[in-house]
């Protein structure tokens, strides 16, 4: 980051550094707030020239990691922009309908699409296990998730004829939430990584939440319509008990967080008395020299 | 600058200082109007002749170096820097030593400081400052918080005294980052900042320091509240909208 405020003589930054600031602000907009962010880079930069080549590179990364979701210009569904499904910067595989999208990652749409070729796509063995587990999880999303766009993608053995593929279970549920899950090869042993995160403005400042989880499950390899199963059980009950400890936890816990950080009162139980305040301040010390009390 | 502030809005308050940093880069001729709009964690620094720690403000610092309000001298040692008035001086001290004990039975540690100066016409303005680490390895008495800090700033332009009443105008600012840590419900991290404003004309019966400390313990009060309610309202909705419990959404108002 360029060192700045301090000199008497401001030191003017070469173009390629501007573009690092810009790109770093892109890239660390909220979810879902990229356009707000791009316009007031572009107003600070003043040179629409550098701010292309700052979006160019930013808008790819920031889309990626907010598994951002697209309108297939045909109707067919939503894209997932996703690392998993990437075939090259701006092309991006959907399993479901087997097809090839064209991105433009700076407006943020979809451009065409096409039909997938055979050599992008997972082998019929393959296919069967990832569409009947898709078919499963996407019932799931559908019913807990009234927004959610989900995918299932083949990210490595796809040309394989037999168990020990890897693949990979996304979920964006809305804007600020997304959810991965990783089902590996033989044992099916399923990693997942969740990520809400939250912002809130007001009147008078603004405050952003962020929340992760991670957790381990496994199940053991059987034919596609049993994995698919169990598999979306262990989906749901890992959603299901995450919620039910959020709930636990933070219905109790942010009286005694916050405490942490100021009380609400004292412990007397009463305002400061800011007019007795030594007096008050001497009778604190005497019953503390004298264990009284706390 | 608009479109400045409006991206440190944006940006999550805990890449603040890189934000500003970079901003401050862009745009060097904003740099004055930047660093007075925009909120900053509150640095410490030791007072090496009393051997406590005082907090570092715009009010406190004349070059590089920052005046102790325990000991009035300047840190690193400075030939001529300002210094208040002997009777503004006088309600320094006090002011410190009161705001210690305030501090310590709301905050159940951190470090204060409160430095007083001269404004135009027998005005003056008052800052009083706070800084809590609430995190397990720091102050934070119940080991809740991974991590935890609370920034208060809060300054009081007290107006001349007529008829024996005087305008106080409070602006407040708090700056808060929490973390929180469970292994079934995962990583919590809220950060944000808050400011408000308070006028008040007062009688100076009871003296100033009387007045202005009721004003900051009833505006960090209020400003506490609504921190806790985003807090708990952000992550009740967060619970609530991952899907509709069972039995119907239950929204419980935070009370007041």
């Amino acid at each position: 980051m360029a060192d700045g405020g301090g000199g008497d003589e401001p030191e003017e930054l070469s173009d390629k550094q501007k573009a690092e600031i810009a790109k770093w602000f892109l890239a660390n907009a909220p979810a879902g707030e990229i356009q707000y962010v791009a316009k007031d880079v572009r107003s600070i930069l003043g040179d629409d020239k550098i701010y292309e080549m700052a979006a160019a590179e930013a808008f790819p990364l920031h889309n990626k990691a907010h598994l951002l979701a697209l309108e297939m210009p045909n109707r067919s569904g939503d894209v997932l922009i996703a690392t998993y499904g990437e075939l090259d910067k701006n092309n991006y595989f959907d399993p479901r309908t087997a097809q090839v999208a064209t991105v433009d990652h700076v407006k943020q749409v979809c451009t065409t699409v096409r039909p997938a070729n055979d050599d992008e796509l997972p082998s019929p063995y393959i296919e069967d296990f990832r569409s009947t587990l898709d078919a499963e999880l996407s019932k799931y999303v559908g019913e807990t998730y009234p927004k959610g766009v989900c995918a299932v993608y083949c990210i490595s053995g796809k040309d394989a004829e037999g168990p020990g593929a890897d693949f990979e279970f996304v979920v964006q549920r809305d804007l600020a939430v997304n959810l991965e899950y990783r089902v590996q090869g033989q044992y099916a042993v399923c990693g997942n990584k969740r990520k809400d995160t939250g912002a809130h403005y007001f009147e008078e400042g603004n405050v952003q939440l962020d929340a992760k989880l991670e957790c381990k499950d496994s199940t053991i390899f059987q034919s596609p319509e049993d994995s698919a199963v169990s598999i979306t059980n262990i989906v749901r009950h890992h959603e299901t008990e995450y919620l039910a400890s959020l709930e636990a936890s933070y219905v109790n816990l942010p009286d005694t967080t916050f405490k942490d950080l100021r009380r609400k009162l004292p412990v007397t139980r009463t305002l400061f008395p800011w007019q007795n305040t030594m007096q008050f301040s001497l009778t604190r010390d005497i019953t503390k020299e004298m264990g009284i009390g706390k | 600058m608009e479109a400045a502030m409006d991206l440190m809005r944006r940006i999550s308050p805990k890449e603040s200082e890189t934000a500003l940093s970079a901003l401050l880069s862009l745009l060097p001729h904003h740099s004055a109007d930047l660093l007075s709009q925009v909120d900053l964690p509150l640095q410490v620094c030791m007072d090496q002749q009393l051997m406590k720690e005082f907090i570092l403000c715009e009010y406190n610092r004349d070059a590089d170096s920052y005046r102790s309000p325990w000991s009035n001298k300047y840190f690193p040692p400075l030939e001529d820097g300002p210094l208040p008035s002997p009777q503004l001086r006088k309600l320094e001290i006090e002011a410190n030593e009161v705001f210690t004990v305030y501090r310590d039975q709301y905050y159940e540690g951190g470090v204060s400081s409160v430095y007083i100066w001269e404004d135009h016409n027998e005005s003056f303005i008052a800052c009083f400052l706070i800084k809590k680490d609430g995190s397990r390895t720091g102050h934070g008495r119940r080991g809740y918080l991974q991590e935890g800090s609370w920034d208060a700033v809060h300054v009081i332009e007290v107006g001349p005294e007529e008829e024996g009443t005087a305008h106080y105008r409070l602006t407040s600012t708090v700056m808060l980052s929490l973390t929180t840590e469970n292994k079934s419900s995962g990583t919590f991290n809220l950060s944000g900042s808050i400011r408000r404003q308070m006028s008040h004309d007062l009688s100076v019966a009871e003296g100033h320091l009387c007045n202005m400390g009721k004003m900051i313990e009833e505006m960090e009060g209020k400003l506490r509240n609504s921190l806790d309610q985003v807090y708990f309202g952000k992550t009740r909705e967060m619970v609530c909208t991952l899907r509709p419990p069972p039995d119907g959404i239950q929204l419980r108002l935070p009370e007041n």
